[in-house]
């Protein structure tokens, strides 16, 4: 029989391994469940590549300056002031100390990626990813004593009289009880359990796939929430991303995503338009297509270009339909083939002088007299081979999740769990109502991750 | 080249060049983040650039059992380990050698059986030392061709390789990066410095490269003592046995204990690696060559250390066989790959 460890810690991702070392260097026995097997393990983590940081001087990868108030207002602007004001600054000024820490405990970084020179200054990248980022922890976590059991679901924490009493966790079909004196919940969204999608979304969210780890399913949330911990997060709220129609169900991660956008027009299964492709750099607008593909029938959308625009973009993994004339691409695609060469000509009709078009920043070469209109990039879509893609709508992950405070700790109404802390995307909507800034999930994990952490082994001693 | 291994390769490429997350552990990722389109050739450049460091794989958010089934260490070994063997000349001679170590071994016993019967019925001569078991003029009679021919070979090889890389014309500045690159093994430093993943999973470490780095120099010391060796005996008139400080000894002694040393490390590192993270197939060619280098190193340490007693003349034919061996093999073995991998450096000199 194993001793019972002083702290367990759910999940197997940032959050959840930050919280496991810095609570093992605090002296703690500490036990980590992860709910993937060996493979898998990391959960949403193993797709990251990089860290918002905070920093007054060059540090680390990242070059120039980042202050506090400049990385608030970028958030404040892509959650549209749906910010806890108080836990995001506590983020965002911890965030300097973390890098030198992930350093400390073996994450290594790389210069900005090409193609993402815009983050140089912003954001630093793993060494090999979030894999690498991951990796890097657990022979970290290893080397303190951290224990590991891979493939061990955990299905119920017992909370009694504002504590949790114990937990069951299974692996290979036996159940397990433990009693640990803390609780870590770092297990992620919900967003794997598409019937708990369709809950919240409607019958649409079948048609979502899901870009991430396949284990996210919200059990440990569930049975927490049901048990009367405070919840916080609109459940409709979730990150979602336009990506390539033909990506795996689960776990497609960064390869997935499609640049083509600003240059192309993109219509419904009716060969509609219904945005304006064009309203800002992709970077700032790849969020929103999520949205707006999986408001379209069928939650599906095409986007249409020419060979003139074909390598403005990043490549993507899957390449793109090919056809001589718009009417056979219509055909490939399962569009109509009149509607597709009329909202085509339609939109031909409406550019005008494309003499500024330039695919780095917004030119302004827009339509004319088209609703909706396409307000950067417009050029005409005229010069065979015609190309296209089929978006569908991609979940990152969801809001709804654990309230906690500034000491990461979970309650029940205005009293504190007094055992029982949560880090990463599972309390992420304490932090972010809506929107999301690249680089910030790891953010969030990496300081409630090594906050929860120290309060769970100070709690334990 | 086997279309299906470029062809897997490719499409391993494209989703790598989608993710672009390795891009800082080495060479590799920022030629293939060049291209939007891979031809043959730039796959066989990759595949050549490719030191084997495995720290894409064990970062990589898409191996196994992910649908996309992403080993690009093993999908670049293959497509490496087939353009030696296609470029190869004789390339039947590649085939035979290349992947087994069975046939290496043969080959060399056949070299150790030439020696050995030379030296009993062909070679004794009233010279001293070595030269009493084989007459000087004979030794240079045998390597000199035997060193020679298969350098041609090999130039056959590397032209082939230029031009199927399409390789422009090579200045002087290529050719210093391509040595500073290898002189360190860069390649096998991770990106951060810190070594590469081989005989332990997801740890970096310095030993692959330390090894490796050891043979290597090791293997260019001995080849400067035999270097000197020659110029003592046809500029100086001095001829061996060499004295313990003598330039021969003082450059081959410390050599042969690297080269002996840096084999045995590589092979215990090659037994711990994952030899699914590699070229599977070639795996006995690649041990049976490790030993082979181990071997000639070894045998010529013994042979100066026992090269005053009876056993002299056996000593002296085992060395001297492995040697044969392992030159006439040269263009068809792992060995292969040292003169390949500086092209691959060279031409990627060339993009910048």
């Amino acid at each position: 029989m194993k001793p019972t460890p002083d702290i367990v810690v759910i999940g197997g991702g940032n959050a959840a391994l930050c919280a496991a070392i810095t609570a093992a260097e605090a002296g703690a026995q500490v036990l980590i469940l992860e709910a993937a097997p060996k493979p898998y393990r990391g959960g949403n983590s193993r797709h990251t590549r990089n860290f918002r940081c905070m920093h007054d001087g060059p540090l680390g990868p990242l070059v120039e300056s980042y202050s506090e108030d400049e990385y608030f207002a970028d958030l404040m602007k892509v959650t549209g002031g749906k910010t806890h004001e108080a836990l995001a600054r506590l983020a965002i000024r911890t965030s300097e100390e973390c890098l030198p820490w992930m350093e400390a405990h073996g994450v290594r970084f790389q210069p900005s990626l090409s193609g993402t020179l815009s983050l140089a200054r912003t954001n630093a990248f793993f060494l090999g990813g979030g894999k690498g980022l991951v990796n890097a922890y657990y022979r970290t976590a290893a080397k303190l004593g951290v224990a590991v059991e891979y493939e061990a679901k955990v299905t119920h924490l017992e909370v009694e009289d504002g504590r949790v009493v114990y937990l069951d966790y299974t692996q290979n079909d036996i159940t397990h009880r433990l009693e640990p004196k803390s609780v870590v919940v770092a297990s992620g969204g919900f967003q794997a359990d598409t019937d708990w999608l369709a809950r919240a979304w409607g019958p649409a969210a079948k048609n979502f796939l899901i870009r991430g780890t396949p284990y996210n399913r919200g059990v440990v949330l569930a049975d927490l929430l049901d048990q009367g911990v405070e919840q916080v997060g609109d459940p409709t709220q979730c990150h979602s991303v336009a990506i390539d129609g033909r990506a795996p169900k689960y776990d497609g991660g960064i390869v997935t995503r499609l640049d083509c956008v600003p240059f192309s027009i993109v219509v419904n299964k009716h060969a509609e338009r219904f945005y304006d492709e064009g309203e800002d750099v992709w970077p700032k607008r790849y969020a929103i297509w999520g949205r707006l593909v999986a408001a379209q029938p069928d939650q599906v959308g095409y986007a249409i270009i020419d060979a003139q625009s074909l390598d403005l973009f990043m490549p993507s993994v899957f390449p793109p339909i090919k056809a001589d004339t718009l009417e056979e691409l219509a055909r490939m695609m399962g569009l109509p083939e009149d509607k597709l060469r009329a909202t085509v000509d339609a939109f031909n009709a409406s550019c005008g002088d494309t003499r500024g078009f330039k695919p780095t920043e917004l030119d302004g070469v827009s339509t004319k007299g088209l609703t909706p209109p396409k307000t950067n990039w417009a050029r005409s879509i005229t010069q065979a081979p015609f190309y296209g893609y089929s978006l569908r709508t991609g979940v990152t992950f969801t809001y709804l999740g654990l309230k906690v405070d500034e000491t990461a700790q979970c309650s029940i109404g205005n009293r504190p769990v007094s055992n029982l802390w949560a880090a990463g995307e599972t309390m992420a909507g304490s932090i972010l109502g809506q929107g999301y800034l690249a680089g910030f999930g790891m953010t969030i994990g990496t300081v409630f991750g090594r906050i929860a952490g120290a309060e769970a082994a100070k709690h334990a001693s | 080249m086997q279309a299906d291994l470029i062809q897997e390769a490719r499409r391993q490429a494209e989703i790598c060049n989608a993710c672009r997350y390795c891009e800082g552990y080495c060479s590799v990722f920022p030629a293939l983040h060049a291209n939007r389109a891979f031809s043959d050739g730039d796959i066989t450049q990759l595949a050549n650039l490719c030191h084997n460091c495995r720290g894409c794989y064990y970062a990589c958010q898409y191996t196994a059992p992910h649908e996309f089934d992403l080993n690009l260490p093993a999908a670049l070994a293959d497509v490496r380990q087939d353009s030696w063997e296609e470029f190869a000349f004789p390339r039947v001679v590649a085939r035979a050698f290349q992947r087994n170590g069975m046939a290496i071994t043969i080959a060399v016993t056949l070299c150790f059986a030439l020696l050995f019967t030379l030296a009993k019925w062909v070679g004794p001569s009233d010279g001293e030392g070595f030269y009493a078991v084989l007459s000087h003029n004979l030794m240079v009679a045998i390597f000199a061709p035997a060193f020679l021919a298969p350098l041609a070979s090999i130039a056959i090889s590397l032209r082939r390789y230029w031009v199927a890389t399409g390789g422009g014309p090579v200045r002087f500045a290529h050719v210093r990066a391509a040595f500073q690159s290898a002189a360190t093994l860069r390649n096998l430093a991770g990106g951060h410095g810190e070594g590469c993943n081989f005989e332990d999973e997801d740890r970096f470490t310095q030993a692959r490269r330390l090894a490796h780095q050891a043979v290597l120099y090791g293997f260019a010391l001995c080849f400067a003592s035999t270097a000197s060796g020659t110029v003592l005996h046809y500029a100086f008139d001095m001829s061996a046995p060499y004295g313990l400080l003598s330039l021969p000894k003082l450059l081959g002694i410390p050599g042969g204990i690297m080269m002996t040393f840096g084999a045995v490390w590589l092979l215990d590192l090659k037994r711990k690696a994952d030899p699914h993270l590699g070229a599977a197939q070639a795996r006995s060619g690649e041990v049976a060559f490790i030993a082979l280098l181990g071997f000639v190193a070894l045998s010529g340490l013994v042979l100066y250390a026992m090269g005053q007693t009876a056993l002299m003349p056996t000593l002296l034919a085992l060395h001297l066989g492995s040697v044969l061996g392992f030159f006439l093999l040269m263009p068809y073995t792992k060995m292969a790959h040292g003169f390949y991998r500086l092209a691959a450096l060279i031409r990627d000199a060339q993009r910048h």
